[in-house]
């Protein structure tokens, strides 16, 4: 790269005249639109209000458990609250939260394209969500839904007496939003790549996202049946998961678990995608292994699909079937096991900043450490048999949903805050809220670990009384965790009026999103920009015999993508 | 740098069909195709469920699947089968004759296709009401008189109306589509240089047809060889 | 002994050490690695700092020395941790010849158990101590889970199939019994204790309730009623249908080639569907299925192991709690009258059969 042509960015240092947010106003500019950019705002205002649902029944739930005894809600109603935290949470947060806010805004701005393939399926996508959302919104005003979020057979048919229907219509559509997406970022990323961005040159976070698409595309559709299925077998009774009438309630687990497990690596690998973007910018550092992390990621969505049995362990299924997942889910470990591992690796050497990201990125690994290796004591057949349907689960998959994904979420949020609004959120409440946030969910997911093991099983409504120090500690870290994610909502939304204005690379980075304006034009880039360098190439190829810094003078940021001439 | 390269939209006098957010025709046409394959991809997981359910429970219950199997006209679906097939060759012809910008028979052939489609569809209603009227209906009135455990018999025929009417819906897109591209191509919108969407309907009105090649063996003529070898 | 421990159930069978075993082998694990990486993690986050906001450090090539140690040496640690789980499963979920049986129905919400001798109870389970109990469950409703902590094992009760649990107490006492899979309303309310007696307090016990009928004998007065014996013969020799003495425990020729083992599975299967797997040489169907209309899931498990008995050198576990009273009933099966009448009486004091209507949808 040539660090002469550094010099000449001050220009871009001033906001543009035009850019996406300023071109149009007014309410129909935003409900049409078909830029990918308004689209992932579109997202993030709607993923957070599920969000914020989903949340105050966490809270809800917490605060029900502070006693052993039932005394906050009667235990039809604690059911439909656990259940309402699950759907809200899995199919409306933490599926959609990465891809269609950070990726939809970023994936085509960082293979520098001009939008999506298709946009305007990329905007039907959201209305499709919208739909979805409003059917299951509808069921919980209704009288909710009572039978977990995971609707296992024959309750959800036959015994359940709640708005089973109307929720599985709201997944039902969601789905197809999911499929969406998928197949726009897979189309996206295989056509649109800028000049120069061969696949090797894409950032991780792209890497990830195409391996999440594929989940999507071959698991959504899946689950999108398996929910019709039980819709009719719950107006008609025509046996297909009911034993009363021939029919194997165990299937359904098998379908569901097909789609829900590598669901769950919907969830992570965005998050995952986004911290290897945080370790590697944050420390200014080329990622360690690049192509370890890269094929990682698809190997966790291919061996992802194989691994779905290990949630039936000790459903009856046959033990040889068991063995055959439990060495599955094993080896679907070792991936993510080599992430973590070059993560580390990066920051060797690095120029580490404390950066509000950077802290949620560094919270990130030691989080998904432990939560990830909780897993493995779920994929040991042996031990799994006492674990599953206890508190250790829940503790477990809050460890990698909460502990992982939604770190990296707010760590995204604020790193590409500046981009995406073109301010600055405030570092001091942020670095503050951070440690909140680690604090108070250490607090209320750990003690679940020693609960589940102890035997308390999950969706108790009233437990027995040895358990309930352990509730108390988790009550109360889910009350430091509530204020510390309210905070960030606070001053993002304070920050987008009078936040510091951004320059276009605050963070001095090399990656073709900080070399547009921020936030960046309808188009993304004036011109569309020829990739010359490798991936977070932070110094010119010849430099990597090159010691410390550049000489002075050198500025270190990168070249904008310009107008010819 | 960024001066090596540049942008060719507006080099060669971009085609009207050209949407704004791609260099060229070319990467136009290249999406369209893959996310059309993508998209298949996903309708192959779509029905995936139901063959599933459709091999558990055959194993399962294997003489339930075969009377119940040998109950359906296979005349009725082996008379479709041909007409999908022959769909199939005149929705190719329709889009060889889009690629050499024929517009006469290729309208021609998109109409025989449709009129192919819908023969599909009418007989396949005359099928459903057959079935109504016997009861064979899953649900509350589902009756059967026949071999085999009726409620083992209700899933097979649950399997069945979900599987061709999924199959259905499908065909009936597929139909609505058709009436687009007459009308499209009737206005000679198009040309040898622009015409995915001929292609890639035609894509997915073959895929279309395979589920049908595969449905029609599973549910029609599974029980047969069962039928004559057994008693 | 594990009072040193913080955090770890009472341990109560042979198989909670060595679940616990693999506990601590996991602990270990997890604890190694997460201090390694933590503390590398924080050395260079310090170390490596950003000293001056325009510091550019020198990129680091990757090593492929260092990714295949950091892939194989998880991967090996991986496969012990399988192969020590799958052992375990195995040892858990492979069910000992000579154990007491005790039968499980799980019904919203409640357990309801009887022991071979007739005994019944609901939501509590008496087992003396240093015997294995080999529990054989079903439901008549929704999935429920079985679920003893300090014996670290658990197993789905699944409508429609049944499923088993062993399990060898250690040690007197009072534990915890839990509905494990959710199950509705009142799911946190399905629990009950598991009363773990010396082998002479359990006998008393056993005795408490001796003049119960056992559910040999009340399978075949079922056998009778249910007209199963025109037939399968009066004392299940055979007729028009399959011989059923010495059926349990053998492998059986189907239509069509196949050959399966007559275990608990089968005997359930083919009378709630005898279409599903026919018996070679017996291709006419004669026989009606059996739904849970006409038959609960306690009858059919009184059926169940009615037929169990015909099979005695198969069913060496049956006998073993109480041996005479075994004995006689298999000997004299002209069942007296007095218990006969008993019937219906038991059964009232055990709500068996359908769910409340209010909760089925309409539709059948």
């Amino acid at each position: 790269m040539d660090t002469k042509l550094a010099s000449s960015i001050e220009p871009t240092e001033v906001p543009p005249r035009v850019n996406y947010l300023n071109r149009e106003y007014g309410l129909k500019s935003w409900l049409l639109t078909r830029d990918h950019k308004r689209i992932a705002l579109l997202y993030l205002a709607s993923v957070t209000l599920f969000f914020l649902l989903g949340g105050i029944y966490a809270l809800l739930i917490r605060l029900e458990l502070l006693t052993p005894q039932g005394d906050l809600f009667q235990s039809h109603t604690y059911n439909k609250v656990f259940t309402q935290h699950g759907i809200l949470m899995v199919f409306f947060f933490l599926i959609p939260a990465i891809p269609a806010v950070l990726g939809n805004f970023l994936i085509p701005i960082m293979i520098g394209a001009k939008d999506l393939a298709f946009p305007r399926i990329n905007l039907l996508s959201w209305y499709v969500y919208v739909v979805g959302g409003i059917f299951t919104l509808w069921a919980l005003v209704s009288g909710g839904v009572d039978t977990g979020w995971t609707f296992y057979t024959p309750f959800s048919t036959t015994f359940s007496n709640s708005y089973v229907i109307l929720a599985g219509i709201g997944i039902f559509i969601t789905g197809f939003s999911s499929i969406l997406t998928g197949l726009n970022f897979i189309v996206t990323i295989h056509t649109m790549r800028a000049p120069g961005m061969t696949w090797f040159r894409l950032p991780l976070f792209v890497w990830s996202h195409y391996a999440t698409s594929l989940i999507m595309i071959l698991g959504t559709p899946v689950i999108a049946i398996t929910v019709l299925l039980l819709a009719f077998e719950r107006l008609a009774h025509v046996g297909i998961f009911d034993p009363t009438y021939g029919g194997d309630p165990i299937l359904f687990q098998h379908l569901f678990w097909f789609y829900s497990h590598p669901a769950v690596y919907i969830m992570i690998l965005p998050a995952m995608g986004v911290i290897s973007e945080l370790i590697a910018n944050f420390s200014r550092k080329n990622i360690f292994g690049y192509t370890f992390v890269a094929f990682s990621s698809i190997a966790i969505a291919v061996f992802g699909f194989l691994v779905w049995g290990h949630h039936m362990f000790v459903s009856g299924q046959s033990v040889y079937a068991g063995m055959i997942f439990s060495f599955l889910s094993f080896a679907v470990a070792i991936p993510s096991a080599i992430k973590v591992f070059n993560w580390t690796a990066t920051l060797f050497k690095g120029s580490i900043s404390y950066d509000t990201p950077m802290l949620y990125g560094l919270g990130f690994i030691g989080l998904f450490l432990i939560g990830g290796m909780t897993g493995l004591y779920l994929a040991a057949l042996g031990l799994d048999v006492h674990l599953t349907d206890t508190y250790f689960i829940v503790a477990h998959f809050h460890y990698v949903m909460v502990g992982g994904t939604v770190m990296a979420y707010l760590g995204g949020l604020h790193y590409w805050w500046p981009k995406i609004t073109g301010r600055m959120y405030p570092e001091g409440w942020a670095r503050f809220a951070a440690l909140v946030v680690f604090v108070g969910f250490n607090l209320t997911f750990f003690p679940q670990f020693l609960a589940g093991y102890m035997g308390m099983p999950r969706r108790y409504h009233v437990y027995a009384p040895e358990f309930q120090v352990l509730n108390v500690m988790s009550t109360a870290g889910a009350s430091i965790l509530g204020t510390g994610m309210f905070i960030p909502m606070i001053y993002f939304i304070w920050s987008m009026r009078y936040g510091r204005v951004a320059p276009a690379n605050p963070w001095r980075l090399p990656g073709l999103e900080w070399r547009t304006s921020s936030p960046p034009p309808t188009e993304n880039f004036e011109v569309t920009p020829v990739v010359t360098w490798e991936a977070y190439e932070f110094a010119p190829p010849d430099a990597v015999q090159v010691v410390g810094k550049f000489e002075p003078g050198d500025e270190p940021d990168y070249p904008p993508v310009q107008a010819p001439g | 740098m960024a001066a090596t390269h540049v942008d060719k939209h507006g080099e060669h006098g971009a085609h009207t069909a050209l949407a704004h957010h791609f260099d060229n025709m070319e990467q136009q046409r290249e999406a369209g195709s893959i996310g059309m394959w993508v998209f298949l991809v996903q309708e192959i997981m779509f029905f995936g469920g139901l063959f599933l359910a459709y091999a558990i429970y055959r194993a399962k219950f294997p003489e339930a699947f075969a009377a119940a199997s040998n109950h359906l006209d296979w005349h009725l679906g082996g008379i479709n089968t041909v007409v999908l097939i022959v769909s199939s060759v005149t929705m190719a012809l329709a889009v060889y004759y889009a690629q050499t910008g024929k517009r006469r028979p290729q309208v021609g052939f998109l109409v025989v296709t449709l009129l192919l489609g819908t023969t599909f569809l009418v007989i396949k209603a005359f099928e459903y009401a057959e079935k109504f009227r016997d009861h064979l209906f899953p649900g509350a009135s589902f009756q059967w008189e026949g071999a085999g455990d009726p409620n083992q018999v209700q899933i097979f025929y649950w399997i069945y109306f979900a599987m061709t009417g999924l199959h259905a819906l499908h065909m009936i897109i597929g139909i609505g589509l058709l009436l687009w591209l007459i009308l499209s191509a009737w206005k000679g919108r198009f040309t040898p240089e622009y015409h995915s969407p001929v292609e890639l309907t035609g894509l997915y009105w073959h895929f279309v047809d395979i589920i049908w090649i595969f449905l029609f063996p599973l549910l029609y003529l599974l029980g047969r060889h069962l039928e004559a070898g057994g008693h | 002994m594990q009072g040193w421990i913080p955090f770890i159930p009472e341990r109560a069978s042979t198989l909670a050490p060595r679940v616990d075993g693999l506990y601590f082998y996991l602990v270990g694990v997890t604890i190694f690695f997460t201090v390694l990486i933590s503390a590398t993690i924080i050395f260079f986050v310090i170390k490596y700092r950003r000293r001056s906001p325009s510091e550019i450090p020198r990129p680091v090539a990757g090593s492929l020395k260092l990714e295949t140690l950091w892939t194989v040496i998880p991967f090996v640690i991986a496969m012990s941790m399988f192969v020590w789980g799958a052992d375990l499963y195995f040892h858990q979920y492979r069910m000992p010849k000579d154990a007491l049986e005790v039968y499980v129905v799980g019904k919203q919400w409640m357990w309801k158990f009887q022991h071979t001798t007739g005994q019944r109870e609901i939501n509590e389970l008496h087992v003396p101590v240093g015997r294995k109990i080999k529990l054989i469950m079903t439901t008549e409703d929704v999935i429920h889970d079985l679920f003893v902590p300090a014996f670290r094992t658990k197993a789905d009760v699944v409508p429609g199939r049944y499923t088993t649990l062993w399990f060898e107490p250690t040690k007197p006492g009072r534990y915890h019994l839990f509905c494990a899979e959710y199950c509705g309303t009142n799911h946190s309310g399905m629990t009950g204790w598991v009363y773990v007696m010396e082998p002479t307090e359990f006998d008393q016990w056993l005795a408490g309730g001796a003049n119960q009928e056992s559910p040999v004998a009340a399978g075949q007065k079922l056998f009778q009623s249910q007209g199963c014996t025109s037939c399968h013969g009066l004392n299940g020799e055979g007729g028009k249908g399959p011989p059923l003495v010495s059926l349990f425990g053998s492998q059986v020729k189907l239509e069509g080639g196949q050959t399966v083992e007559a275990n608990e599975d089968y005997i359930r299967n083919s009378i709630r569907q005898p279409q599903s797997q026919i018996v070679e040489g017996f291709r006419q169907p004669l026989m009606p299925s059996y739904y849970k209309e006409q038959l609960s899931e306690e009858h059919l498990l009184q059926i169940m192991t009615y037929i169990k008995s015909l099979s005695p050198t198969r069913t060496q576990g049956l006998s073993t709690t109480a041996p005479a009273r075994q004995n006689n009933e298999r000997s004299a099966p002209a069942t007296p009258e007095g218990m006969g009448a008993k019937e219906p009486d038991s059964q009232r004091s055990n709500p068996v059969g359908s769910t409340p209507p209010s909760v089925r949808t309409p539709g059948r």
